[in-house]
């Protein structure tokens, strides 16, 4: 990844300026942090393919059961899921922290430049996968993650245990359930076997309509 | 027979990996191997005798993550859990082996999760969790405690701790690295290795992350910095993912054949981690079983390490910064009583700019907790610096405490040559590791010779070496003195620093400024006295990096002495500067609109020129307010954004800095408003918003009382009630910590019940703010203040 790769939009977007511009400073001042990120953060990520059972509000694989409609919704007609984890690592945070020290306007920009960067590099992720599994004919769904609608939070127990996130990839879940290092998803993907094509990610597919940072 | 007895004559050999072989004997994804050593344990024990019939002279039993942290919920204890498996692989030893002795290792893997500052465990629950298994691992009959797979150092320090203060079982450590050689949580080989050593363990290498031929340059960096035993156990091969199955490709042939090349660099034990099986282990044994180990050529390099880089002293001088120090500074003074830990850390970040290695931390006060503060500053400056500490206290508890916390290898500042100082540091040096340095005094004073403070030094090395601390990690400081008092002092320190360099072979350090106390322009004298001080073998001068002639003075030397290669230091800091930079037309900018635009220096500027004509409240009421009443509307409105609020905050706030300034020279008190306090609760980890809406108050001139993040409603609730609190302000992010949010509000109103109370946070709502009873939900952080001026004025 580098700075062309991470969009200004989608900073702009997290910071609050919805379809506003920002002022040449702000700019700059963006292009600095993804920079400043990039430079630090050692990003990493795992992911493996399970076999599922998708029912209308269940979802069953492994030992796991997850009672939730939006995601059997994302989910239907798949056989096969893929638990996925990425994360920027520890620096991102270290970067957030000195600069609440410094300079909190730059804190808050490095917090959402961050947040695009994650976004984008599961992305990227996420375009791999999709090109091994067209190989086998088969059609990734966007990524899902535990919060989104009413898929909930606890499953990222499940999500970090299945994918042994602590050794492969450095990340942990706190007591409250929070990722750390911050800067990191886990998602579920389907794999379907049409090439049904669905652009709506995360943001859209969320019920949470009058939030601040909604992407459209 | 220990196994420490093995070292050097043979060839130490490890089992391989166990999970994959467990996999096969039908353990399920996302299920827990360590149950299987009750449930299951006549597959462990056939694993573990096929390993030993391979040729492995250690096995690990099956207890990688058999620690309360990550079993809590299980039908059996931790103890019984250890017990089973040291069994299993005590009877496949016998069973497997009648003419060798097969050693049971404890095996102890990572908690699974990430220590604070980063994550939300302490340094002391995991030591707790790794010293249940230690003492269970030792009951039980383990022959050694193996600790692996550490991607953090910290927390493989508090694993080392743990089983070397509460058994006597030699303690090997593994951690894993990826190709570029760094943990994941930042540290590189040298770091590591130095760090490692230090704490004492018996052998250490990595192990996981990499095959063989990725281990072969990492394992020779390793040997480079090691004196002690090394272990390399890589992965047979680096993962492959196939149709979503992890696979490793290398054969046992191949992984033999590599890991001689490893073993022919110096390597002492050697085994496989994930995808090896006893096949190469097999392999492994036949083809390296009759190899002599290499004999280990001790290292004397001087190192201090920070979690993620290492500081060598001796080969190129280096600066100890000197700034976090109290002494002679009110404003340091005034920050510590105040726990004003922002300031503390600017001068440790200003020093790191500047050019410091390492950063000398004291916060000794006679009337606060030294303990305690030191402690604090300390893991703060952790938290977002890099640079290796120098613990610098003359009290033995806030030291041995600060040691026991610090992430890395610290340097100790000090122990001199008193029996007395020597018997106190001595100890906590050989148990955590460190630099220490010795002060060229003992009960008869600073001796007025080089050759006196020579032999006080000589006396400091012997009585260290008898307590097993090696020269290489001991700095003689031969101590400075004044020259406005004793003309003869700097010559008389000069030449006490050659004569310590020839005849003890010793690193030398040396409090530079003292030198010139008492004279007028000191920075003058001190910084030609720290050339002279390098020219005679200064390695570490303690500095103030913030003085432009000192670190002219450092960096001239470095490129007349031959160590700036092409003089590119002395170029890249100095080139280019004496042009002078066109001034911009800023200085018509008034201070309202400095503030509005967000233009720092220029809101300090334009400050400082309008008190020379206007009184200092009359501008904070008359400019500054109204400056930022006017943002803050236009963030209302959504015209201004988030980083433009806060950088007129920022601006503000140096306005605000030059206003205190001029009113302390003129002796006015500025009065601060009411306290507030700002928490992220319990649980929430994540902090930025809270530290928004700091900055935000402080403008508004409130007095914030900021007790960080994770915090406990017992704690929010005696901070409100000891310094009598109006308002609380609480943050949290996720609908799961908002559990925590409404027991602080529920114990708020029990036991501070004219306690006003605001929340924000990403998930909340007014009605969920409503729900948990708060007086006050603010969408944004203008919010809070416009809430805060209603309660408080």
């Amino acid at each position: 990844m580098d700075l062309k790769d991470i969009s200004q939009k989608e900073v702009l977007r997290y910071l609050g300026y919805g379809n506003h511009c920002a002022d040449e400073a702000i700019t700059k001042l963006i292009s600095e942090c993804i920079v400043e990120i990039l430079n630090h953060c050692h990003s990493n990520h795992v992911y493996k393919r399970f076999h599922c059972v998708v029912e209308k509000n269940k979802i069953m694989f492994e030992n796991v059961v997850i009672e939730s409609k939006n995601l059997s919704k994302n989910l239907s007609e798949c056989e096969e899921i893929i638990l996925f984890a990425a994360t920027l690592g520890t620096q991102p945070d270290i970067l957030l922290k000195k600069y609440s020290y410094l300079d909190m306007s730059k804190a808050v920009v490095m917090q959402a430049a961050a947040a695009a960067i994650i976004e984008e590099y599961c992305d990227q992720c996420q375009k791999q996968i999709e090109k091994e599994l067209e190989k086998e004919h088969l059609y990734l769904r966007p990524r899902f993650s535990p919060g989104y609608g009413d898929f909930h939070l606890k499953h990222q127990k499940d999500m970090i245990l299945l994918l042994d996130c602590p050794r492969k990839i450095g990340l942990t879940l706190t007591d409250s359930l929070l990722l750390t290092p911050s800067k990191s998803v886990t998602a579920v993907m389907g794999i379907s076997k049409k090439n049904k094509h669905c652009h709506i990610k995360g943001c859209e597919s969320c019920d949470k309509i009058n939030c601040a940072f909604r992407r459209d | 027979m220990s196994i420490l007895e093995l070292f050097g004559k043979r060839m130490i050999f490890f089992d391989g990996g166990t999970g994959t072989l467990l996999q096969e004997k039908g353990l399920q994804a996302g299920e827990l191997p360590e149950l299987w050593n009750i449930e299951n344990k006549q597959a462990l024990i056939e694993i573990h005798k096929n390993y030993f019939e391979a040729g492995s002279d250690i096995v690990l039993t099956n207890t990688f993550g058999a620690n309360r942290i990550k079993l809590h919920d299980v039908n059996y204890t931790i103890e019984e859990i250890v017990t089973a498996a040291v069994k299993n692989a005590k009877i496949a030893a016998k069973e497997a082996l009648s003419e060798k002795k097969g050693y049971v290792a404890l095996d102890i893997g990572p908690t699974g999760k990430l220590l604070q500052p980063l994550g939300d465990l302490s340094f002391e629950d995991a030591y707790e969790a790794f010293r249940e298994m230690a003492v269970a691992g030792e009951k039980a009959g383990a022959d050694l405690v193996v600790i692996e797979t550490m991607s953090d150092i910290y927390e493989a320090k508090a694993a080392i701790l743990a089983a070397k203060e509460n058994t006597n079982l030699p303690v090997f450590v593994t951690i894993v690295f990826d190709e570029k050689g760094k943990l994941l949580t930042g540290s590189d080989v040298t770091s590591a290795v130095a760090i490692l050593e230090g704490l004492g363990v018996d052998a250490l290498g990595m192990n996981c992350g990499l095959g063989p031929h990725q281990m072969l340059s990492l394992a020779e960096e390793v040997l480079e910095n090691c004196s002690i035993p090394v272990i390399i156990k890589p992965n047979a091969g680096l993962p492959r993912n196939e149709n979503g199955k992890t696979v490793f490709d290398v054969s046992p042939e191949e992984f033999a054949s590599e890991m001689e090349k490893i073993v022919d660099k110096g390597v002492w034990i050697i085994g496989g981690c994930c995808g090896t099986t006893p096949a190469h282990i097999q392999a492994l044994y036949q083809r390296c079983k009759n190899k002599t180990p290499l004999p280990i050529i001790p290292k004397n390099k001087t190192v201090t390490a920070s979690y993620t880089h290492a500081v060598e002293i001796g080969k190129d001088p280096i600066i100890i910064g000197e700034r976090i120090n109290p002494t002679g500074k009110s404003r340091f003074k005034q920050a510590l009583r105040e726990k004003d830990l922002d300031y503390i850390l600017r001068e440790g970040f200003s020093q790191q700019e500047k050019g410091a290695h390492v950063l000398d931390v004291n916060v000794g006060l006679p009337d606060i907790d030294e303990t305690e503060m030191l402690v604090c500053v300390m893991k703060e400056l952790q938290s977002v610096i890099d640079l290796p500490l120098q613990i610098d206290t003359s009290n033995t508890i806030a030291m041995e405490k600060a040691l026991r916390l610090y992430n890395g290898k610290a340097m100790i500042n000090s122990v001199n040559g008193k029996k007395e100082s020597m018997e106190a540091i001595f100890p906590l040096v050989k148990k955590y590791g460190g630099v220490v340095v010795g002060l060229t005094l003992d009960e008869n004073g600073i001796p007025p010779t080089a050759e006196g403070r020579l032999l006080v030094a000589e006396k400091i090395v012997n009585t260290a070496e008898s307590y097993g601390i090696l020269r290489k990690d001991i700095v003689i400081d031969v101590l400075a003195m004044t020259i406005s008092s004793d003309q003869q002092s700097a010559l008389e320190t000069l030449k006490a620093l050659k004569l310590v360099k020839e005849k003890l072979h010793v690193k030398t350090s040396l409090g530079v400024s003292n030198i010139s106390f008492g004279l007028p322009q000191r920075e003058t004298v001190t910084a030609s006295f720290y050339t002279m001080a390098m020219q005679n073998g200064l390695d570490a001068g303690i500095i103030n990096p913030n003085a432009d002639s000192m670190m002219r003075a450092y960096y001239a030397y470095r490129a007349l002495a031959g160590l700036d290669n092409n003089c590119m230091d002395y170029i890249q800091h100095y080139s280019g500067q004496t042009t002078t930079t066109v001034s911009t037309p800023s200085s018509t900018i008034s201070l309202s609109t400095a503030i509005e635009k967000g233009l720092k220096e220029r809101a300090k500027e334009a400050a400082e020129e309008k008190l020379q004509n206007t009184e200092p409240l009359a501008l904070i009421n008359q400019e500054l307010i109204p400056a930022l009443d006017h943002v803050g509307k236009g963030f209302e409105k959504g015209t201004i954004f988030l980083p433009q609020l806060l950088m007129s905050a920022e601006a503000a706030k140096s306005a605000f800095e030059a206003i205190k300034v001029h009113m302390d020279k003129s002796g006015n008190v500025q009065t601060k408003k009411d306290k507030i306090i700002l928490a992220t609760v319990k649980g929430d980890i994540h902090d930025i918003g809270k530290n928004i809406v700091k900055v935000l108050l402080e403008n508004y001139s409130y007095d914030v009382v900021d007790l960080g993040k994770d915090v406990s409603a017992e704690k929010i609730v005696e901070t409100a009630l000891s310094q009598n609190i109006k308002l609380v302000g609480l943050s949290a992010l996720m609908t799961t910590t908002v559990t925590s949010m409404e027991e602080t509000i529920q114990q708020l109103r029990k036991q501070k019940p004219d306690c006003k109370i605001v929340v924000g946070g990403a998930v909340l709502t007014q009605e969920y703010a409503d729900m948990i009873g708060a007086d006050h939900y603010a969408k944004d952080a203008m919010a809070t203040v416009y809430y805060a001026q209603e309660v408080l004025g």
